[in-house]
């Protein structure tokens, strides 16, 4: 199996430390390497931390530890398992598929690239997302977040699906303080929002067909990396979301007053 | 349009027989205390700051600035400054902001602690003629060296050599203990950072890019430069934690302990947005914590983090704010693999700050210096972690007090500034300083002189470093090392037990 661009590392027993240090000695001794496989992999933190190759595939089998793909700038990493909490944390370019459920702060301060959760997040998840120029984040959640969902939010889009593994409807999403001091960016819920769930500066938007064009091909990247069915993509496509943006791009403009003398 | 719902706090006077008329004060002053009116100059001086930009340019020395001696009724209790205050917040609502530290007269502790110096038994050292050690290391030290020996063969003979096995982690390598703080680009003009940069790697030191990312002209400095990571992580990128020399989490700051921070979307021009990653004209919103922190343990795994995505060959510096839990924070940070504590005391200068956290939150820094150090000896590890201080560091005597007390090295921001040309005004936060130290206004930038501020900057580092060496010598010492936490050259005057108890000197007499 192993080739010249297929490398496979058994993670078993190995300090995190050992692990990404392996990782960057197969990416330095051979670049043309594709695809990492790691296996049995156990809590192992940072894995892909920082790393900047484009045509890299790291798919990992187990449940990586927290950082996943941290700073990371070009690769995909392709989980099949749960993760840890703050995969793709300050991510700046990339994709990370999570066959399952991400932790806590999942995509947090990611200002470039594509996360996409087959399951639910945890709490603060998205929590300041940020955008500059062609750097445009997305969060793609299949099922659903907990609170505090694109707090301080800046830039990019949460899209959140709500739909279980078979692709039927969870039931109304629970979290509250969705997108508290969100200042850009936006938030799609499929399904209906109150207002008392949202956080301080945040506003509910109308849903338009422009919205709709937006997050139609996100739909379909994220069903097609989970082998969703035709039926689930069309329902998916054509769902009412709940779009969640800043009451203005200034939220605390008026908070402060000039101690000028 | 500033209100004057108060009476103007400072006078000013333009002495009619000098002035010529020239306009220059009008065009100097960016808070438009003058406006030319066909053969007079009109002043609005409830506008005036005293930056004392007018004063320094009119060709004719023709401007006065004064204190504004208004008859407030006196009360010792009802200060002027709190009426004002309260006037201005009845007017709006809001919640003051004002620039520069802690503008209150707490105990200036520096200025009760004097330092000791040596007579005829224990000779002084003259450091005209002798050498004086000056460098420091920022970074881990291992807890013990270990070698092995290994045996070679030099000219046919079989001999053994001992070699270090120990693997030594990265360290700042430092000429002397004086580095510049962090202060972001977007705060700062890109002149003042040039100047900065220049001046720190003249001297072989080191400063802080500040949580704005890094312009690309600083980049032929960046071997001189800590970058920082805050909470808003702006212009955070595997680019530009490698490209620095150290890294800097910010988790708090001394001006506003507790709170994060916001350059409001006016100041972010565009080449600030290039720098901080984010759109032109939007909010730069840093939140009070970082949140993947939420303990200790969250702390080290960032630390971490940074280290896995530089490949551990940077050191990572943890800053906080001087608050009474210093200690146990700082000992926690100790054992995360970061590789200093960074304690930034109270009277620490920012761009902006809400006005009561200014003046009322946090610690003096005497006083944390000395806990964080006696705590790291408690705990055993004071050798294996630096400390750098920060927050009030005016001259060469609070270096070295700060040294003795028990810091490696010290941050220095005000007092570079005012080395550029800043007066202190603090209205750093609206963006308009005259002195084009804290604007984006190209205009005002314009007024920074890039050389000249390096100069200046570069010769207040040397002229403090030469009377650390003097000071040095006084006191009998020829290696900066020697007087790390040397606190028996210390002595307190006109301080209590307790205040001599928390700063583990002794005082004057014993
Ligand atoms: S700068 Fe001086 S001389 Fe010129 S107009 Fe102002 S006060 Fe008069
Ligand atoms: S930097 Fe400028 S605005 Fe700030 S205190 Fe100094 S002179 Fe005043």
């Amino acid at each position: 199996m192993e080739n010249d661009e297929v490398v496979v590392i058994d993670a078993k027993d190995m300090n995190y430390r050992e692990l990404n240090e392996k990782i960057h000695e197969v990416l330095d001794k051979n670049p043309k390497v594709k695809k990492i496989l790691l296996k049995n992999v156990l809590g192992q933190r940072y894995i892909g931390n920082g790393l900047q190759k484009k045509d890299l595939t790291i798919e990992i089998y187990g449940v990586p530890g927290g950082d996943l793909g941290m700073f990371m700038s070009g690769p995909t990493i392709i989980v099949y398992g749960n993760t840890e909490h703050a995969p793709g944390n300050t991510m700046d370019d990339g994709k990370i598929i999570i066959h399952g459920s991400g932790g806590d702060v999942t995509g947090h301060s990611m200002r470039g690239g594509k996360i996409f959760v087959r399951d639910d997040v945890g709490y603060r998840s998205g929590i300041h997302m940020k955008e500059y120029k062609d750097k445009f984040p997305v969060l793609v959640i299949g099922g659903r977040a907990k609170d505090f969902l694109g707090e301080y939010m800046a830039g990019g889009m949460i899209l959140v699906l709500n739909i279980d593994k078979e692709g039927k409807d969870l039931g109304k999403i629970k979290g509250r303080m969705i997108g508290t001091g969100i200042h850009g960016g936006s938030i799609y819920i499929r399904g209906e929002i109150e207002e008392f769930q949202l956080g301080v500066a945040a506003d509910i938007k109308e849903f338009t067909e422009k919205d709709r064009e937006k997050i139609k091909g996100y739909i379909e990247e994220f069903c097609s990396y989970f082998n969703l069915n035709e039926d689930i993509r069309e329902k998916l496509i054509n769902s009412e979301y709940t779009k969640i943006a800043p009451v203005s791009k200034r939220p605390f403009g008026k908070l402060y007053t000039h101690d000028l003398r | 349009m500033i209100p004057s719902a108060v009476p103007p706090k400072y006078k000013v006077e333009i002495d009619r027989d000098r002035c010529m008329l020239c306009g220059r004060c009008v065009v100097e002053c960016s808070w438009g205390v003058y406006r030319k009116e066909k053969d007079r100059i009109v002043i609005y001086p409830n506008r005036c700051g005293a930056c004392q930009r007018c004063v320094v340019m009119c060709p004719r020395d023709a401007i006065t600035v004064r204190r504004n001696i208004t008859c407030w009724r006196d009360h010792p209790l009802w200060t002027a400054e709190v009426r004002e205050d309260i006037i201005n917040q009845s007017k709006t609502g809001c919640v003051l902001l004002s620039g520069m530290g802690n503008a209150k007269e707490y105990p200036i502790y520096f200025d009760r602690i004097v330092l000791d110096a040596c007579q005829v038994t224990n000779p002084s050292i003259d450091p005209l003629r002798e050498p004086m050690e000056l460098r420091t290391y920022i970074g881990k030290k291992p807890k013990k060296l270990e070698f092995e020996f290994v045996e070679e063969e030099i000219d046919g003979k079989k001999i053994k050599k001992a070699k270090l096995k120990t693997k030594i982690a990265p360290n700042l390598k430092l000429e002397t203990p004086i580095m510049i703080a962090h202060m972001s680009y977007g705060a700062l003009s890109l002149n003042a950072h040039l100047a900065m940069a220049k001046a720190v790697k003249e001297c072989g030191t080191y400063m802080g890019s500040g949580e704005g990312g890094l312009h690309r002209a600083l980049y032929p400095y960046a071997d001189h430069i800590i970058t920082q990571v805050a909470s808003g992580r702006f212009g955070v990128n595997v680019d530009y934690l490698t490209r620095g020399a150290a890294i800097e989490i910010k988790i708090g700051q001394g001006s506003k302990p507790g709170i994060g921070g916001h350059l409001p979307g006016e100041k972010v021009t565009a080449e600030v947005s290039m720098t901080r990653m984010i759109p032109e004209g939007s909010d730069a919103i840093s939140p009070a914590p970082h949140h993947d922190i939420y303990s200790i343990e969250d702390l080290a795994q960032l630390v971490r983090s940074l280290k896995e995505a530089t490949r551990w060959k940077k050191p990572v510096f943890v800053k906080i704010a001087a608050v009474h839990n210093v200690a146990a924070i700082a000992n926690g940070i100790a054992t995360s693999d970061a590789d200093a504590v960074v304690i930034d005391g109270f009277r620490g200068g920012t761009g902006a700050a809400p006005k009561v956290f200014r003046d009322h939150v946090g610690i003096p820094i005497e006083m944390a210096i000395a806990a964080v150090d006696e705590r790291l000896r408690e705990e055993g590890v004071r050798n294996e972690v630096s400390i750098i201080a920060s927050g009030g560091i005016r001259n060469s005597a609070d270096v070295f007090k700060a040294i003795a007390l028990g810091a490696d090295a010290v941050y220095i921001g005000t007092a570079a500034m005012v080395a550029m040309g800043c007066r202190v005004c603090g209205r750093c936060y609206t963006g308009q300083c005259t002195w084009g130290i804290a604007t984006q206004r190209p205009e005002l930038v314009n007024r920074l002189d890039v050389e000249e501020g390096a100069r200046r900057v570069a010769n207040l580092i040397k002229a403090w470093t030469l009377e650390i060496k003097e000071l040095l010598g006084a006191a009998g010492i020829n290696a900066i090392e020697s007087l790390r936490g040397n606190r028996d050259r210390l002595r307190g005057v006109g301080l209590n037990e307790v205040e001599l108890k928390a700063l583990g000197i002794k005082h004057a007499g014993f």
